[in-house]
């Protein structure tokens, strides 16, 4: 069945929000009667300020914000309406940056939806050719979408790729509201389907791995909890498996601070995150191993600076000047979205850190 | 008219400031609930469903938004949330009506 779109992208929508610096003035504050402790001071009072990062293991790659999808919570804002797709060319710059650099061992393709990247099978068949690891951050529905995607259950085994895939929860109700009607159903088959392929089986080696994350203004719980009320869950009513559950806690930005804003649970949401600030999250921050990059080639600390377009801080930009040894001098740029990473147990595109 | 009220969704978080009055009974009593609300016999997430529908029983507003948050971080669905509450109504009701049977007996007795 078709999937009836949840909200339009801010961009579409002409919303302030859309625009990166908006964002930053109302994350950072401007208009809040509170006055939130800086992440920066709070660093600096655990002796980690500024952050530096360790070895550059993972090339998290945007391949483009166009989505089948329109999720209320989308940190990076994608849709159908969203047309910015990495171009084969920068993919090549991409594949050399990955020949040369063998310490880079994993690859992890996200977007919008991946796979409608016109030049998606035979970027991944390049990464699979030098043995890297390849993860494929999937929405699921794609692969039930359209005939022209049917392929990837296969395809992804094919080439032992690691599936990631959203599924905020085990009903109906609660995904839909999140990512629109029509995608838990869709969703369902599509496991169906990598599982068929041996997706989530004991002993298969391919992985499929669920991403929770809240469906509103709270943090998640505990991972491996969570996780077992999945399997159960799922399980029992659908006959699915996977590997591993990931609880990610929501960023404030894009769709889910226009939610906050709209909502009034802006301020109350990141009391919730600062309550919970923990500075034992902070070595295993993903911004500390992993190198993101844009549609258009240029560099960030994470996929969150990405969307609020804080690109790194040293010479190193855009792939085009790709230097490793200037990227793992530098110190990662920080701002109040940055508390969405260190509460709790921690946050990253792995779930939780601790 | 006064905006104020008796009860005060801010108050939640000075729930840990009883200790000031009596600082030995509320170290004791804190020690006692965090141990409780570990994952034991019964996981978190049923504890925190338990806790949701006593949390209606003895009718606390901070107890509810305190559950409703837990039982949503671990894991709980709407349905699941209000079914526990149905739970709590049940028995709140039900020995509301088991009592009437002190009632039957006295008019039994007197007719």
């Amino acid at each position: 069945m078709g999937i009836k779109q949840r909200s339009k992208s801010l961009l579409s929508q002409k919303s302030e929000l859309a625009d990166p610096q908006f964002q930053l003035q109302v994350i950072n504050g401007q208009d809040s009667k509170k006055d939130f402790t800086k992440f920066e001071d709070n660093l600096a009072q655990s002796g980690h300020y500024p952050l530096t990062v360790s070895k550059l293991e993972i090339f998290q790659i945007n391949l483009g914000k166009m989505c089948n999808q329109s999720c209320a919570h989308c940190h990076v804002d994608a849709g159908p309406d969203r047309k910015e797709i990495m171009t084969r060319e920068n993919l090549e710059i991409c594949l050399d940056i990955l020949r040369k650099h063998p310490q880079i061992h994993t690859v992890d393709l996200t977007g919008g939806a991946p796979e409608m990247n016109p030049h998606f099978s035979w970027f991944v068949e390049s990464c699979a050719e030098m043995g890297k690891k390849i993860m494929v951050r999937s929405n699921l529905t794609i692969i039930v979408s359209n005939p022209k995607y049917h392929y990837l259950p296969e395809f992804f085994a094919k080439h032992r790729v690691e599936v990631i895939s959203s599924l905020p929860f085990y009903s109906a109700k609660r995904t839909d509201k999140q990512r629109g009607e029509g995608v838990f159903e869709d969703s369902i088959r599509a496991i169906e389907l990598l599982n068929n392929q041996g997706y989530g089986q004991k002993d298969s080696g391919l992985m499929l791995h669920l991403v929770y994350n809240p469906s509103g203004a709270f943090l998640p719980g505990n991972q491996l909890s969570l996780e077992a009320e999945f399997k159960r869950q799922l399980a029992r009513r659908h006959d699915i498996v996977f590997n591993n559950l990931l609880a990610i806690t929501n960023l404030p930005i894009n769709r889910f601070l226009d939610y906050l804003v709209a909502n009034d649970n802006y301020e109350f949401y990141m009391e919730q995150l600062l309550d919970a600030y923990n500075p034992a999250t902070i070595d295993g921050l993903m911004c500390r191993n992993t190198i993101s990059v844009s549609w258009d080639g240029f560099l960030y600390d994470c996929d969150f600076n990405q969307m609020l377009d804080l690109k790194t801080a040293c010479t190193s930009q855009h792939i085009r000047d790709f230097d490793v040894r200037s990227l793992e001098e530098r110190a990662v740029v920080l701002g109040q979205h940055c508390y969405g990473c260190t509460a709790g147990a921690g946050s990253s595109c792995g779930g939780t850190i601790t | 008219m006064s905006d104020k009220t008796y009860f005060d969704p801010k108050d939640l978080k000075k729930f840990g400031d009883i200790t000031e009055f009596q600082e030995k009974m509320g170290q004791k009593f804190f020690t006692w609930y965090n141990e409780v609300f570990k994952e034991g016999a019964l996981t978190v997430r049923e504890k925190n469903l338990i806790a949701l529908a006593v949390a209606h029983v003895v009718q606390c507003p901070y107890c509810i938004d305190a559950y409703t948050t837990a039982s949503m971080q671990s894991g709980c669905d709407e349905e699941q949330m209000m079914e526990a509450v149905h739970v709590g109504a049940a028995i709140k009701g039900g020995a509301t009506l088991a009592f009437s049977v002190q009632m039957m007996n006295h008019v039994k007795k007197m007719s």
